[in-house]
């Protein structure tokens, strides 16, 4: 692990250089035992694919007493940790209206739809971070038959709940924005709902199961009355 | 009480500390711009601080009061019922008056009232998010007809006492020709030669007029040229100076996203911060090295004199009541 100073307010520990679940683990194993100490003066830890910044209240504590806090953890924990995440299961309505890029993704993988929707459902994909969109998910683990090029032009809206492909990296739309991903596929989870707190966070492992349209919009129809 | 919106201004947003903690799950933060000038207006009306204000960017808005209000205002040109008022200063505001803000003299302007904007808090802020519409009026900047609720209290009691308190207007105070940014190299300045680094330190940069709240953009000499130093996307801090594609810096502001893919050559000291949400497009600044025991002293000086300030001017719950 490396701690570098992130200005007044941050220490960012790296804890490795490649999109790695082990380093993700270490990274969860790293932010729960720190929030457990309750370490004085911390603010929030945000975590991404290979790293953990700590942020912390300057007024309260300093950069040395917190890297001096993250070092004593790091030599406690074993350098193998667990996977100690949530799996999340996401029902995903896939093609149609729904997943409009489909077709293409079958097309540039040379699959069948119905081969894409079993590559890419029935899995577990590790959330390594959030970001972009409160709640948008950077998973790994897509199955590189499905890697396919983000669309030339992004579109404009993407609704909410859109599932979809772009690169090497598939993920969730938690609510309506402009993107370039192949569309896939649609939940009909309400993601977006700053009154609810976040049904994943990073550490924790997402399932995307296939549901029929019908079995989505009764789906749809329970979370609107939620 | 409340205040009626008549004209918005060009971008008048309800801010208050911002929406702190969240960032793991996504959320930016928002809040002021300007913690200063924030802090300093809501001390001024006898507030503890970090009550929601508004914002107002270049143009202020024109308000009136549904009822008679103690207000003051950072660094605008504001008129009650067209009569100049000065900043940095309270008021007392009549019911049915208008106030009126103007143009602003830095970026940003703040209108306190005492007790606050009292719209909902959504994750325990009341600051506007205009990237997710979350927060503040509807989660969207001001609207003409918009009414923004406020506290219920004894505004002439509480002017009386202000007035005892304060005999010169405070104001923020204001950047050199040539703003001098305080950094702390880092998290990745490792990733830049010594020839980029010298070129960052080195150039005099203009605030460009795609700056926002997510962002202070800039012109000048770019630090790398047409090398990526893209990064793994990690995290962001208010204050990050990232070097983007075309190799020149943009220093994130309260608005920014969470986490980015660009490398990050240095972060601005958080009481510079204030200073920087203030340039106007076409200012120019330099960064400037600035060791961190040093920017550790000045950031909890800076707290120490808000922290007299607030005792000073903060009103005691019996002052205040109807």
């Amino acid at each position: 692990m490396i701690l570098k100073q992130a200005g007044l307010t941050g220490v960012l520990c790296v804890m490795g250089t490649e999109i790695d679940p082990a380093v993700r683990n270490r990274i969860t194993g790293l932010t729960a035992v720190l929030r457990d100490m309750q370490l004085p003066g911390l603010v929030e830890m945000i975590p991404s694919f290979t790293s953990l910044l700590v942020r912390y209240d300057p007024l309260v504590t300093d950069a040395s007493a917190v890297s001096r806090a993250i070092l004593a953890i790091e030599r406690m924990m074993s350098p193998s940790a667990e996977e100690t995440g949530r799996v999340i299961e996401i029902p995903v309505c896939y093609g149609g209206a729904f997943g409009p890029d489909l077709p293409y993704v079958a097309e540039h993988a040379g699959l069948t739809e119905k081969e894409v929707i079993n590559l890419h459902a029935n899995r577990t994909y590790p959330i390594y971070m959030l970001g972009f969109l409160p709640g948008f998910p950077y998973l790994g683990g897509l199955d590189p038959k499905l890697f396919t090029p983000r669309l030339s032009s992004p579109r404009k809206a993407i609704p909410a709940g859109s599932v979809g492909i772009g690169g090497q990296q598939t993920g969730i739309y938690p609510m309506e924005s402009p993107g370039g991903w192949q569309l896939i596929g649609r939940t009909p989870m309400k993601l977006f709902d700053p009154s609810m707190p976040l049904p994943y966070h990073a550490g924790d492992s997402i399932r995307f199961i296939p549901v029929s349209e019908e079995e989505y919009r009764q789906e749809a129809e329970r979370w609107r009355s939620k | 009480m409340a205040i009626e919106v008549i004209h918005p201004g060009l971008l008048t947003t309800v801010q208050d500390m911002g929406r702190v903690g969240h960032a793991a799950d996504g959320y930016p933060e928002c809040g002021a711009c300007d913690k200063e000038g924030f802090i300093l207006t809501n001390i001024l009306v006898g507030n503890h601080g970090d009550e929601a204000v508004l914002e107002c960017t270049c143009l202020g808005p024109v308000l009136r009061f549904t009822e008679i209000a103690v207000v003051a205002v950072c660094g605008g040109t504001p008129a009650v019922d067209g009569i100049p008022v000065p900043c940095g200063y309270p008021y007392l505001v009549r019911a049915g008056s208008t106030l009126s803000i103007g143009q602003t003299k830095g970026m940003r302007a703040y209108i306190a009232v005492h007790g606050g904007i009292a719209v909902e808090p959504v994750l325990g802020s009341r600051s506007t998010d205009l990237f997710t519409h979350i927060g503040g009026c509807q989660g969207r900047a001001c609207k003409a007809g918009d009414v923004l609720p406020t506290a219920v209290y004894n505004a002439p009691a509480v002017y009386l006492s202000l007035r005892q308190r304060i005999q010169e207007p405070m104001l923020p105070p204001a950047a050199a020709e040539i703003a001098a940014i305080h950094v702390i190299p880092g998290p990745q300045d490792d990733l830049f030669t010594a020839e980029e680094t010298q070129t960052f330190y080195g150039s005099i940069y203009k605030v460009s007029v795609d700056s926002n709240r997510m962002g202070v953009r800039l012109t000048g000499n770019p630090v790398t040229a047409g090398r990526s130093t893209d990064i793994l996307s990690d995290a962001i801090l208010e204050g990050s100076i990232q070097i983007s594609a075309n190799g020149l810096p943009i220093i994130m502001l309260a608005d920014h996203q969470t986490t980015g893919g660009y490398a990050k050559i240095a972060t601005v000291v958080p009481t510079d911060i204030p200073l920087l949400a203030q340039l106007q497009p076409g200012s120019q600044l330099r960064f400037e090295k600035i060791d961190p025991e040093l920017a550790l002293a000045r950031y909890r000086k800076k707290n120490e004199e808000w922290q007299s300030l607030r005792e000073r001017m903060e009103m005691k719950t019996d002052e205040s009541r109807p």
